[in-house]
């Protein structure tokens, strides 16, 4: 009798945040079945969230590998997880009221939340492929859900199956290319491969070039990057507005994880990837912000530019080593700030009847909420990169990365982007602060919740721009734990 | 023994066809098969490679991603329902609102 528990190196302290998130989804399920338990939900899921962050921070310093050598805990993955897990938080609180409001306040918008967050978590935690696929099904199954949970708009239910068939065909691309590899190497793990890439390299190129290219293609669709980028906008704007706000920060989180671990450690060697990461940072940047310009509908207008953010993170993975991933994981800490806080002042403006986010629902903010609309101000300045907020010092990492590996022209187009994208983020400013209002403005009504999540955000983009000391430690610290 | 190169030379032929129809075919559910045929191309793929490297890491994925499609086809064929009943049609080229 074969021990297999040793002869596989099955360690569950290696999960114990993702079992921690897992349990809470199926409780959470569970309450759902009952009217009279079911407004628990959202207090059981910050629990859990909370819960797992705390044996997440546990984990901090902490190497190993188990489960055959398929998962692997480092403080790259750590640091993931607790972006993911801090994300859904002030996601659970920046949509509490919304959701009430639109009758959608149920048990199963938590547990898909959870799970989702959950495949997110095996995503960061992956050294091999197909963990890193089931991860990212797990992922995106839910989100196809969510953003279709508004099930009597019309807009709403197009985005889910928008999101639907391109998530689903993105993931056969990311399946043959990692048969591809698979092929080509005899494994699926990325630590094998990295070990034996020479060999592989030598005797399979057709294989490996296939399966990288298709890999790429496969996490493209789900970064939004240029090219695969056309379902972003469309599922941004149909989705309820909370779930939008989860959208384009934790699942692009997940995809750059994956990103950076599989094309940053794994495929390093491939020397070709860094011409066409360089391709696809100026496309997506440029695209992104030239598109956004002339949008009239606030919530698309934050797509597009969640679409230029990806953009700007690219960078990092044309420069790669690790002084480029300390970069990366500090501009994806800063863009969950600022963009959960733009995101939240927006699901608040929807709480009123009728309010689709269209630009010209912001005038006369500034006479009915004066506070909101200074905290509204202060995302813009963050997302179009003004100091003192965390914007700038993140924008300025990621290009002298770039600029002390020689990447000259990228910086110089780069930093002409974020000039461009100052025009459309100074117009919501512009547009709540000194446009009068055809008719009398209605007030938005704050909740207890929104104002936790906004505060949350406003002091994280404040306080990281004016200390990030401290994060650019942690995000040199969090370095790949695979020899 | 027929050589792996020809299950691969299927494998992507499939996979084009699926990628085809993805791209152009207008009903939601023949747009699904589609999506299944290019998902089940990768699971050829692997089988054969998994044969030709004489290893099960191979099979053992396609049963993985076999349990995978199951989860999507719920949720998709759900889905597709439900903007049925809103809207009665599942003509993808229908579902038009949000554009820019």
């Amino acid at each position: 009798m074969i021990d297999y528990v040793s002869a596989l190196s099955i360690d569950f302290g290696l999960i114990v945040p993702e079992i921690t998130v897992l349990v809470t989804s199926f409780v959470v399920m569970m309450l759902a079945c009952s009217k009279k338990v079911s407004s628990w939900s959202s207090t059981v899921t910050l629990v859990g969230y909370v819960l797992a962050l705390w044996f997440t921070t546990r984990q901090w310093g902490h190497q190993g590998s188990g489960f055959a050598d398929m998962v692997t805990c480092d403080n790259f993955g750590i640091v993931f997880k607790a972006i993911f897990i801090v994300a859904s938080i002030i996601v659970v609180f920046l949509g509490h009221r919304y959701l009430r409001v639109k009758g959608l306040h149920r048990g199963e918008y938590y547990a898909l939340m959870l799970v989702s967050t959950l495949g997110m978590m095996v995503m960061a935690n992956s050294s091999d492929l197909i963990v890193l696929f089931l991860g990212l099904e797990i992922m995106s199954v839910p989100l196809y859900v969510m953003a279709g949970m508004y099930r009597r708009s019309l807009e709403s239910n197009e985005a889910g199956i928008k999101y639907f068939f391109m998530g689903a065909f993105s993931t056969a691309f990311l399946l043959l290319g990692i048969a591809f590899i698979f092929g080509a190497s005899g494994t699926t793990n990325l630590r094998s491969i990295v070990t034996d890439f020479s060999y592989i390299a030598n005797s399979f190129p057709v294989y490996l070039y296939a399966g990288v290219a298709l890999i790429l293609i496969g996490f493209g669709f789900k970064v939004g990057t240029v090219p695969f980028h056309t379902w972003v906008p469309d599922v941004y704007q149909g989705a309820p507005t909370p779930v939008t706000a989860f959208f384009s920060v934790a699942p692009k989180a997940a995809g750059f994880a994956a990103l950076l671990r599989v094309f940053v450690y794994g495929f390093s060697e491939v020397t070709i990837l860094s011409d066409v990461f360089w391709v696809l940072a100026v496309l997506t940047m440029t695209v992104g912000n030239l598109l956004a310009l002339r949008q009239d509908n606030v919530k698309r207008m934050l797509a597009y530019s969640s679409i230029s953010h990806a953009g700007y993170i690219l960078v990092a993975l044309v420069v790669g080593g690790a002084d480029a991933v300390a970069a990366a994981i500090f501009y994806l800490v800063a863009y969950t700030m600022f963009n959960l806080g733009g995101f939240g002042v927006v699901t608040l403006l929807e709480t009123r009847s009728g309010c689709k986010s269209e630009f010209n629902e912001l005038r006369g903010l500034s006479k009915t909420n004066p506070y909101l609309t200074a905290t509204l101000a202060l995302f813009m300045f963050a997302l179009s990169g003004f100091p003192p907020t965390v914007g700038f010092i993140g924008k300025f990492y990621i290009f002298s990365a770039a600029m002390q590996s020689g990447f000259v022209w990228l910086t110089v187009i780069g930093v002409m982007n974020s000039f461009v994208s100052v025009y459309y983020y100074l117009r919501v400013i512009k547009t709540s602060f000194f446009d009068e209002a055809e008719g009398t403005p209605v007030p938005a009504v704050l909740s207890p919740t929104i104002i936790i999540a906004l505060v949350i955000t406003a002091v994280g983009t404040l306080g990281l721009g004016l200390f990030p000391q401290q994060l650019l430690q942690l995000s040199q610290a969090a370095i790949f734990g695979m020899p | 023994m027929v050589p792996v190169s020809a299950y691969l030379i299927l494998a992507v032929v499939l996979f084009g066809i699926g990628a085809i129809g993805v791209l152009t075919s207008r009903n939601m559910i023949v747009l699904f098969m589609c999506i299944e045929l290019m998902l089940n191309a990768a699971n050829l793929a692997m089988v054969a490679f998994s044969r030709a490297l004489n290893v099960v890491d191979g099979h053992v994925i396609v049963f993985l991603v076999l349990t995978v499609a199951a989860a999507e086809a719920a949720v998709g064929l759900a889905m597709i329902i439900t903007i049925f009943r809103n809207r009665e049609t599942i003509n993808i080229d229908r579902y038009s609102i949000l554009k820019w």
